[in-house]
């Protein structure tokens, strides 16, 4: 006891050394400032690693003497024989109820604060189906949410301990364990049966025949995109990895007739309310395909291909004019990780009217450059009909022999 | 009596351990066999790794909230890995791929199962130790071993692992993919076979001796319900950690010996790889045929911890007892058959995508029997709010929100969007990461008395649970709102996207609570190691608690108990029953002692017994017509 004694004595004095301690620094700050006359500076003091070590040093004194108090509080009331100084269960159990409003109103504010930050309404057929099967799954599991944490810290209100009570004796009742199977088992059949014929009519499409899809390939590698648009025939043509060289980045089989008309983009532009059929391949490692606006995600992945069909419904424009944001774009971006660069693989996606779109396409440059069609013995000119096929039949021979070579090494590798 | 039997005690000892008597420092505290010693060493050894992991965190934390912002301090600390103040990328990727491993092994499986399965499983059924407590030491070591190896990869030239906790070849097979998949990926796959070496051997000691080690009369349904969990989180681990192994051999076999398992058709940078055949999918089947069993191996202890110490600290039985089981033996059952819910977006067959999402959508089934029996525990008891208790209901309230949010993530449809976004990411850290750290810290505090005999300062607990159970709410809640935002995981930066820029104050809140929930753990670590030597010393049952380890003495003894070891007599859940002078019973109380207390179910048929008590209650009733009378 007497040492207790000793120890709150010291801490009282502490205390009392560092209360005089903080009234003469201010002191001497007000004096300071009276007769510097101008404010000091704090900025590069709240930069300093120092600074926040000391504020936590503090934080944690504070807490040991307010430790200690409690600690002489209680002591005297022991050593007075009163009843236990503090009724820890009490404040505890209020703690949970203020919890509970608090918590309550911060999940409203989370809701309409932060749940105006998120994505508008999707953007395609597909994801319209989604967004209401995420709505009918957010009530759902907002109302569980806030009923069993109303019960949950209700009860560590009105139940905390008190020594007069004793604990109802309650060990089972069968039918309402029964009851509470049967009941999420229900809302969880309706739920799954929801999404599974989402998702079904998202992965089984029945091909209407008046409205074909737009074929594009997309490639990723290590930490960019490649946007293959089929061309005119509408088929996007073969390509083999093992073709892959510094000028066919892609990797293209040019002796596929298909692949002659196939463009390259830097921008995907797509028209509204037109299928879209997107091929999905990986040069090096996983990567992620998700366009967020659409609803759309699937991985790209080396050495499979991966099929995701969908119908973009609103412009670029439109959504611009709905989400009030006159810089708003839409894009598709890399979700799985795949290296340092993870981080900045973007491209744009417009969508845009029928009309524009096919402006733009037939702007496009077809992938099969000059170069290309000197190296894989194709007749060089981007117009047959203007330019004579066999103009330089030797030179594009033994152009021809030494593509075929570095293709060799390349298999070799 | 007990003499006699303390006698044959020490000739079994001696049988099995000659050097019993002169047990020096290094028998007893390094390479002890002692299965409380063994729960300790697991203990201290989680705490220490789950800091570093928190440390880790922090520093991404970091880098996610000022992106922009230069901290010279961590040059200092961090060298070439932060060049100019500023963590590099590939080293961010390490940073959340060791954070995320560290946590899910080491902290939550290791650190949890380890300690828990080990401390009370002899002690609560009624053993001297565990099956073989060789087998035990070595699991505690080989565990050592694979933390120290992880560490390690942090001071070699090319850093740690770094394509994520889930390693998802090729990123993880290709060096030249990213720097971490050099010697730092080969660390990170010898450190896991280690670790499921050790899990291993630590699962089939808790089987072995949970199956044929229980004291007399303590049947498979006398169980205390951390029993039940312990032995369902021990066979789903033996069952599952071997797939990984596998897993982990064919990758080591891709990296080092030019195998093609999972490697096919790449091209790095315009290099082509020889690769033929193999497929990416294939490890992430393997991988979560064990990973999607491993975030039940992390919750059921923390589960079945709560529920015990709800149970204590609310004077009450446990509601549904049988129910609570039954729940858990089908999380056990269906969590093998939920896997592919990982993969829904990986291109695998959509056919495969609804089998799964159909299988994970009744998973929720028992998952929201076990919450409303914890509901209905805590309904009309007499609440102690000791800090255990108080972090079993914030495990409660943890296990709700996050596993609310996983009936949106185990719908396919839904999963398009949401896959690999910051949505995943708090639905995991509430569910998985937050619940079964407080179920673990619940276990702590609760048990801290039957590991070191004193108490820990129940006032530094409170305040330790108000912090943590607040800023771990801050933490997370938000990050649902970036995931609906498609701001994907795993991003160094949101400054590229300008999207993604309206985040950077929210990430700024969310860094703050966690740097202010990473310090409240120092009241927790000064709590723990200042009560191991200078607690309050502790009663034998400080929480008046019904199961065996409060019968052993404080001294913690070798082989538990000194005399016999005690014979069980009921269910472990006789709390304020009607009738009793006492609001708990021991298991340990035959019904004989308490015939004012007995019901007519606690006989399960026995009719002889039934008959005994007929008789008493018809002498009784007779006692008081009479005491009526006159």
């Amino acid at each position: 006891m007497s040492l207790r004694k000793l120890i709150s004595n010291k801490t009282i004095a502490a205390l009392a050394v560092i209360v005089a301690a903080f009234a003469n620094t201010s002191a001497f700050a007000q004096a300071a400032a009276a007769t510097a006359e101008k404010p000091v500076d704090m900025g590069p003091i709240y930069k300093t690693a120092t600074f926040y070590v000391l504020a936590f040093l503090l934080v944690c004194l504070f807490v040991a003497i307010v430790g200690k108090a409690l600690k002489v509080y209680e002591l005297t009331r022991e050593a007075q024989d009163k009843p236990k100084g503090i009724n820890w269960d009490a404040i505890n159990g209020g703690l949970f109820a203020l919890f509970l409003i608090v918590g309550l109103y911060g999940v409203y504010w989370e809701y309409t604060v932060h749940g105006n930050m998120i994505l508008p309404e999707a953007a395609s057929e597909h994801g319209k189906k989604i967004d209401q099967m995420f709505n009918i799954t957010l009530i759902l599991t907002t109302i569980v949410f806030i009923v069993t944490h109303i019960l949950l810290f209700a009860f560590a209100y009105f139940y905390k301990h008190s020594g007069k009570r004793k604990a109802y004796y309650y060990p089972h009742n069968n039918t309402i364990e029964r009851i509470w199977t049967i009941i999420p088992a229900l809302v969880l059949t309706v739920l799954v049966l929801m999404g599974f014929l989402t998702w079904r009519s998202i992965f089984y499409k029945v091909e209407d025949p008046n409205n074909k899809p737009i074929s594009i390939e997309i490639t990723s590698s290590q930490f960019a995109w490649a946007i293959r648009y089929a061309g005119a025939d509408g088929v996007v043509g073969l390509k083999n990895y093992k073709l892959i060289t510094a000028d066919n980045g892609l990797g293209i089989d040019f002796k596929d007739k298909k692949t002659l008309d196939d463009q390259l983009a830097e921008v995907m532009v797509i028209p509204v309310n037109k299928p879209v059929r997107l091929i999905l391949t990986s040069k090096d490692v996983i990567h992620s395909f998700y366009m967020p606006h659409f609803r759309v995600q699937l991985n790209t992945v080396p050495g499979m291909t991966s099929y995701f069909e969908f119908t973009p419904t609103i412009t670029t424009e439109e959504m611009k004019a709905k989400t009030n944001d006159p810089k708003f774009k839409y894009l598709f971006l890399c979700n799985k990780i795949c290296g340092d660069g993870h981080y900045k693989m973007q491209r744009e996606v417009k969508v845009v009217s029928q009309a524009e779109y096919d402006a733009w396409v037939a702007e496009l440059p077809t992938y099969l450059t000059d170069d290309l069609r000197k190296q894989f013995n194709l007749p060089v000119a981007s117009t047959p009909a203007t330019e004579p096929a066999a103009a330089t039949p030797a030179d594009s021979a033994a152009k021809d022999t030494s593509a075929v070579k570095t293709n060799q090494i390349a298999l070799k590798k | 009596m007990s003499t006699i039997s303390l006698h044959d005690t020490h000739n079994h000892d001696s049988h099995d351990d000659h050097g019993h008597h002169k047990e020096t420092f290094l028998t007893k505290y390094v390479f002890s066999q002692d299965h409380k010693m063994i729960a300790k060493q697991f203990l201290i050894t989680g705490i220490i790794m789950a800091v570093i992991a928190m440390g880790l965190s922090i520093l991404f934390r970091i880098q996610l909230a000022w992106p922009d912002k230069s901290f010279p301090l961590l040059e200092t600390f961090l060298g070439k890995w932060a060049e100019g103040g500023r963590i590099k990328p590939d080293f961010y990727l390490a940073l959340v791929t060791i954070h995320g491993t560290i946590m899910v092994f080491f902290v939550l499986t290791a650190g949890l199962s380890g300690t828990f399965s080990n401390l009370l499983i002899p002690l609560q059924i009624g053993a001297r130790d565990m099956a073989s407590p060789f087998l035990n030491m070595l699991s505690y070591w080989f565990f050592f071993i694979a933390c120290v190896i992880m560490m390690s990869s942090f001071f070699i030239q090319t850093g740690p692992a770094s394509a994520g906790w889930t390693v998802y070849p090729p990123l993880s097979a290709l060096p030249t993919a990213i720097s971490g998949s050099g010697l730092g990926m080969t660390l990170w796959l010898i450190s896991m076979v280690l670790f499921v070496a050790s899990s291993l051997m630590g699962g089939i000691n808790y089987v072995s001796t949970i199956l044929n080690m229980r004291t007399k009369g303590m049947d498979l349904w006398k169980m205390p319900l951390t029993i039940w969990a312990f032995f369902l989180t021990a066979i789903l681990g033996i069952l599952s950690f071997p797939v990984l192994v596998a897993g982990v051999v064919l990758l080591v076999f891709d990296r080092s010996f030019g195998t093609s398992f999972y490697l096919s058709d790449i091209v790095m940078g315009t290099q082509v790889l020889p690769n033929e055949g193999g497929s990416p999918i294939l490890w992430q089947h393997l991988f979560w045929f064990l990973g999607h069993p491993e975030v039940y191996i992390v919750i059921m202890p923390a589960m079945g911890l709560s529920s015990e110490i709800m149970s204590v600290n609310a004077r009450k039985p446990i509601f549904g007892y049988h129910a609570m089981i039954y729940s858990l033996i089908g999380i056990t059952i269906l969590s093998f058959i939920v896997w592919g819910h990982h993969m829904f977006v990986t291109g695998m067959n959509p056919l495969l995508g609804g089998v799964f999402m159909i299988t994970t959508l009744i998973i929720a089934v028992p998952s929201a029997v076990k919450t409303f029996n914890w509901l209905a525990t805590l309904w009309r008891g007499n609440i102690r709010f000791t800090p255990a208790m108080l972090f079993a209901i914030g495990m409660v309230s943890f296990f709700i929100s996050g596993g609310l949010t996983g009936i949106f993530l185990g719908n396919a449809s839904l999963d398009i969007n949401l896959h690999d976004t910051y949505f995943v990411i708090a639905h995991f850290h509430l569910v998985m990461g937050s619940a079964a750290i407080f179920g673990m810290l619940a276990g702590v505090y609760h048990y801290f008395p039957k590991m070191f005999g004193r108490l820990m300062s129940s006032k530094l607990g409170y305040l330790h649970f108000w912090i943590t159970f607040i800023c771990a709410y801050l933490v997370f809640f938000p990050l649902h709102f970036l995931g609906l935002d498609g701001v994907p995981r795993r991003y160094y930066a949101f400054t590229e996207f300008e999207f993604m820029q309206k985040w950077v104050t929210v990430n700024i809140l969310v860094t703050w609570s966690a740097i202010i929930a990473a310090l409240a753990q120092v009241a927790f670590l000064f709590n723990f190691f200042y009560s191991i030597f200078k607690g309050k010393v502790s009663s034998q049952n400080p929480w008046g608690a019904n199961t065996l380890e409060w019968t052993t003495p404080v001294e913690r003894i070798h082989g538990n108990w000194p005399g016999e070891i005690p014979t069980v007599y009921r269910w472990p859940y006789d709390y304020s029953k009607p009738g009793a002078e006492e609001d708990f019973i021991p298991q340990t109380v035959p019904f004989s002692q308490t015939m004012s207390s007995n019901m007519p179910h606690d006989f399960e048929g026995n009719a002889e017994a039934e008959r005994v008590q007929r008789e008493w209650e018809a002498k009784e009733e007779a006692a008081a017509g009479k005491t009526k009378l006159d």
